[in-house]
């Protein structure tokens, strides 16, 4: 299969909340953006599920830093998901996908591969 | 195998105790239990007595329920006496004529009062001092009285010149002894307690032997001493001290305590083997103790002796540290030095400031025999941890009594304790059971230490000492010595409160450019935001404040664990018209809500998703409620009784004080959940002593009770203050609230607060009834601020478009969360479980 990758936009950037994320629909999945003004206004993507509870919620919990690495903690059991890689801080084996995400102009894009798109 | 009869006669502190600890080591299923209490009331906490004269009840001094026997599975019978005890046929005789039999019987049948033998001593209004039903007697008589006079000048009589006082007599004490508390204190000691006392406005009379007792002249009752010199007066109790009530086991043939009580061993078992005796009834070593200390290791000893353990009763030590009509009084060992031969003593005596201290010492001066204290307890803790563990005294033992500004020692540090030293000696818990349940990690502050190992909820003199070990052995181990809220703020939930408030920062990003650093966490976020809330009430969505909210805050709901959401209109005071029952039903119907009444007496709507919720509140706003903030630390309920508008019991309205003191208060944030209750006669159908706020009704207004806790870690409230009119109640309420705001850790609810505050309840009542801090008028302009900006959130809200936007699943499509399925039970729906998930949607994606 191969690994082309392209920009898909994915709605607008006053979409999004600043300091903290929204969900939204990417093929199959539904992922969580999260706009982070003081870090470069720059814009991150994974998935909104949340491995723990099994629901899709990872855009509605906090937005920190542990160690000057951007996370989010999952609203309902608390740990903790790099917003850079999607891994899980407290638990190594377990991680959520992670995109490339930025804003282009007023639009939000995230960088899917041919893979993201057969999976819609 | 059918199980062993126990019977225990007697309902007293120890017997309590006795039957608590049977519970508590699952030895109760393993006997049929009888108790048998003369009294009408169950076990009660008599050390505190005389606080039933400044407003608790006997359900607060109560140590149990009827409830809380019957699940331990006892059969509770009071208001009956054991009459016979037949040790061949092994059965007790009660008053109602009942035969009991029994496989093994406990005597806690505790003491009575001595009355002297002094002629008229059976005159009316000549009382005693020891039960519930005394203090009513002496309550009645003292309503007609004038004055009233104490007999014995012990510990009980100083206590009960205290109660009489209490009731606006004029009190005198007549001791027979040539000085007050002469077990206790010795000449010079009990000089300087006269004084003191006497300067509270309390005769004392010392040396008096009462000849007779016969009607007065000026007042109903004149006493006439050995030098025919006289005192009127109107009522006259007596406290001359105790003798155990043994005449059941004595009339039973039981071997006797040399002076009286039934003679026990270190098992707590008599001359008979099927008869244990435990408490001041209990002669050991020919010795009865009337001390609850010892009684409550007797009883611990007597419940290893029926299950065929080893622990023993090797006798106690009587040291004792009381306050007494606001006058410390400490006693510790060999106090009077009469007890070692070669015994040398220190002294000091302060006569301006009332102060007398005194060391007994080995004749070498290497170790501490005994010690004696009037006026200033400070000294107390270190001396007793030199008595108690024999440490080696420092070369000047005089400087551990001197006052520090004239090189007094300072106290001993926590290092030199052994981990043997006893710390709580009413609960027995020991340095070393303190730190190790810090090392294991099981607590992590004082509460918690308080709540595992019950120290310091005894008596509570431990207090000081304990938050010693405490801080100490954190500190050890580098626990706490941070107050750091998290990484990114080096402060403290109560400095940094400080600073926000100080310096008017209004935003997270202000608060931590001054103070912190990186982009904040989910503790430091929601803690600011909570902060700038309890102190400036700004609307909690503006665009600086959303990202700081918990998610709850965000969307103003509570998601629950499938990511639907519950509502929860305020139904203040529990009162809701019909009108309002029908809307709420209605919306419920209509979104396809499971409803569930709350304990808080309002309704939960469960399984709202994400985008119903703004269309859900305009329906309910439209309707006129508003929200009930059930998803923020924050206000919650004010639960109430139906009050005297309906009930004939209620002495006040507690619907409208409910409904008004939410309305008060709704909306206001705090450091956690905060629960209010009012009841409207002492009944307490609205449970109010288990809130943070439990107000009760009186005939003369309301009583006040804070720091009160349900869940977890259950906590009765404490009085704070009694009889109050509304306006007074409300302003009161007003600042312990707000100086909770000020000075509680992040999520501390207020049982957990008071108990780690610093002084505790006197020290709030201090601050908030005496402004010893001068911050009321602060305190007061703070909350009007609080309650004056006070707006819906959820109004707020769906007049907000640009808030309003957060309230959908996924921002490029409409609708709800595919993945959340509900299903039926019960006539109700509810979220669908993993597999029920995988039959309704095949193809759940990850």
């Amino acid at each position: 299969m191969s690994k082309q990758t392209y920009w898909k936009t994915i709605g607008k950037k006053r979409d999004l909340v600043p300091g903290s994320g929204v969900g939204a629909r990417l093929g199959k999945c539904q992922i969580a953006l999260f706009w982070i003004p003081d870090m470069d206004d720059r814009v991150f993507a994974i998935n909104n599920y949340c491995p723990f509870s099994g629901v899709h919620i990872l855009a509605r919990g906090i937005v920190g830093d542990v160690e000057g690495e951007p996370v989010v903690a999952t609203p309902l059991y608390k740990q903790h998901f790099s917003l850079i890689d999607g891994r899980c801080i407290e638990h190594d084996d377990v991680a959520v996908d992670a995109w490339e995400a930025r804003f282009e102009g007023d639009e939000v894009q995230v960088q899917v591969s041919e893979a993201d798109e057969l999976a819609a | 195998m059918s199980k062993e009869k126990l019977v225990v006669l007697g309902n007293g502190m120890v017997g309590h105790h006795f039957l608590e600890h049977l519970a508590e080591t699952g030895l109760a299923g393993d006997f049929e239990v009888t108790v048998i209490g003369e009294e009408r009331s169950i076990a009660y906490d008599r050390v505190h007595l005389s606080e039933y004269f400044q407003g608790r009840s006997a359900s607060d001094l109560a140590l149990g329920t009827a409830e809380l026997y019957a699940e331990w599975g006892y059969d509770l019978r009071l208001g009956v006496k054991a009459t016979v005890i037949d040790r061949d046929a092994r059965t007790v005789t009660l008053s109602d004529g009942e035969p009991l039999s029994y496989d093994k019987l406990v005597l806690a049948t505790g003491s009575y009062p001595f009355v002297p033998p002094i002629p008229g001593n059976d005159l009316p209004n000549c009382l005693v001092y020891r039960t519930l039903e005394d203090l009513d007697a002496i309550r009645e008589a003292a309503s007609t009285a004038n004055t009233g006079t104490v007999v014995g000048g012990g510990l009980l009589g100083l206590e009960c010149a205290n109660a009489l006082q209490e009731l606006d007599l004029d009190t005198a004490v007549v001791e027979f002894a040539p000085r007050l508390m002469p077990v206790q204190v010795d000449y010079e000691g009990g000089e300087v307690l006269k004084e003191k006392i006497q300067s509270l406005g309390v005769q004392v009379l010392t040396g008096r032997a009462t000849q007779r007792i016969e009607k007065g002249a000026n007042a109903g009752l004149r006493m006439v001493f050995q030098d025919d010199r006289m005192l009127e007066t109107d009522l006259i109790v007596f406290s001359a001290g105790i003798r155990p009530r043994d005449e059941l086991g004595r009339d039973a043939g039981l071997e006797m305590g040399e002076r009286g009580g039934v003679k026990v061993d270190d098992q707590c078992v008599t001359s008979d083997r099927n008869i244990l005796a435990i408490g001041e009834v209990a002669a050991w070593n020919d010795c009865c103790f009337g001390l609850v200390a010892p009684g409550y290791t007797m009883a611990k000893a007597a419940v290893s002796t029926l299950s065929g353990g080893d622990a023993l009763f090797q006798g106690a030590d009587m040291s004792t540290k009381l306050k007494l009509m606001g006058v410390d009084v400490g006693a510790i060992g060999d106090a009077h030095g009469d007890q070692h031969a070669g015994a040398r003593v220190f002294r000091y005596l302060d006569q301006i400031s009332q102060h007398y201290r005194k060391l007994v010492v080995t004749g070498d001066g290497r170790r501490l025999l005994g010690a004696m204290l009037v006026g200033d307890n400070s000294y107390y803790d270190t001396l007793m941890q030199y008595f108690s563990n024999q440490l080696d005294l420092p070369e000047h033992p005089e400087s551990l009594i001197l006052p520090a500004n004239e090189g007094g020692a300072p106290a001993l540090g926590m290092d030199a304790l052994p981990d043997s030293a006893n710390i709580c000696s009413c609960h027995n818990v020991s340095k070393g059971d303190i730190t190790s349940c810090i090392q294991d990690g099981s607590a992590t502050c004082l509460g918690d230490v308080k709540g595992l190992t019950k120290a310091s909820t005894g008596c509570g003199g431990c207090a000081a000492q304990l938050k010693d070990v405490v801080d100490h052995e954190m500190a050890a181990l580098g626990m706490e010595v941070s107050t750091a809220l998290c990484a990114h703020f080096e402060h403290s939930r109560q400095e940094l409160e400080h600073v926000i408030r100080v310096e008017g920062l209004r935003s997270f990003r202000e608060v931590r450019n001054a103070h912190g650093k990186g982009l904040g966490c989910d503790i430091c976020k929601p803690t600011v935001s909570n902060i700038l809330a309890s102190i400036w009430n700004e609307y909690v969505l503006k665009e600086e404040h959303a990202g700081l909210q918990d998610t709850n805050d965000t969307f103003l709901a509570n998601m629950q664990k499938d990511g639907t959401f519950s509502v929860v209109p305020r139904v203040a005071g529990g009162e809701i018209t019909p009108k309002k029952l029908i809307v709420i039903g209605e919306v419920a119907e209509e979104y396809g809500l499971y409803t569930k009444i709350t304990g808080g007496q309002r309704i939960d709507m469960f399984g709202a998703k994400l985008n119903e919720l703004p269309a859900i509140w305009q329906k309910l706003v439209d309707a006129g409620f508003e929200t009930g903030q059930a998803y923020g630390k924050s206000v919650r309920t004010v639960k109430s009784c139906v009050g005297n508008t309906w009930c004939r019991y209620g002495v006040q309205d507690s619907v409208k004080l409910a409904i008004d003191l939410e309305d008060r208060y709704k909306g206001i944030r705090a450091p956690h959940k905060v629960k209010f209750a009012v009841s409207g006669c002492t009944r307490e159908c609205a449970e109010a002593q288990s809130k943070d706020f439990g107000v009760i009704a009186t005939e003369n207004g309301w009583n006040l009770y804070v720091a009160g806790n349900g869940g977890m870690r259950p906590r009765h409230g404490d009085l704070f203050a009694t009889d109050l009119d509304t306006e007074t109640l409300v302003r009161t309420i007003d600042r312990i609230f707000m100086f909770y705001i000020r000075t509680a850790d992040r999520l501390q609810r207020t049982a957990r607060w008071i108990e780690n505050l610093e002084g505790g309840l006197d020290y709030l009542k201090q601050v908030i009834l005496e402004d010893s801090l001068g911050i009321n008028a602060d305190l007061d302009t703070q909350i009007e601020r609080l309650v004056g900006n006070y707006e819906c959130e959820w109004k707020a809200t769906l007049n907000n478009p640009e808030s309003l936007k957060r309230f959908r699943q996924m921002i490029n499509e409409e609708g709800d969360d595919p993945n959340v399925v509900m299903v039926s039970e019960r006539g109700q729906p509810r979220p669908a479980n993993e597999k029920e998930k995988a039959e309704l949607i095949p193809s759940v994606t990850v």
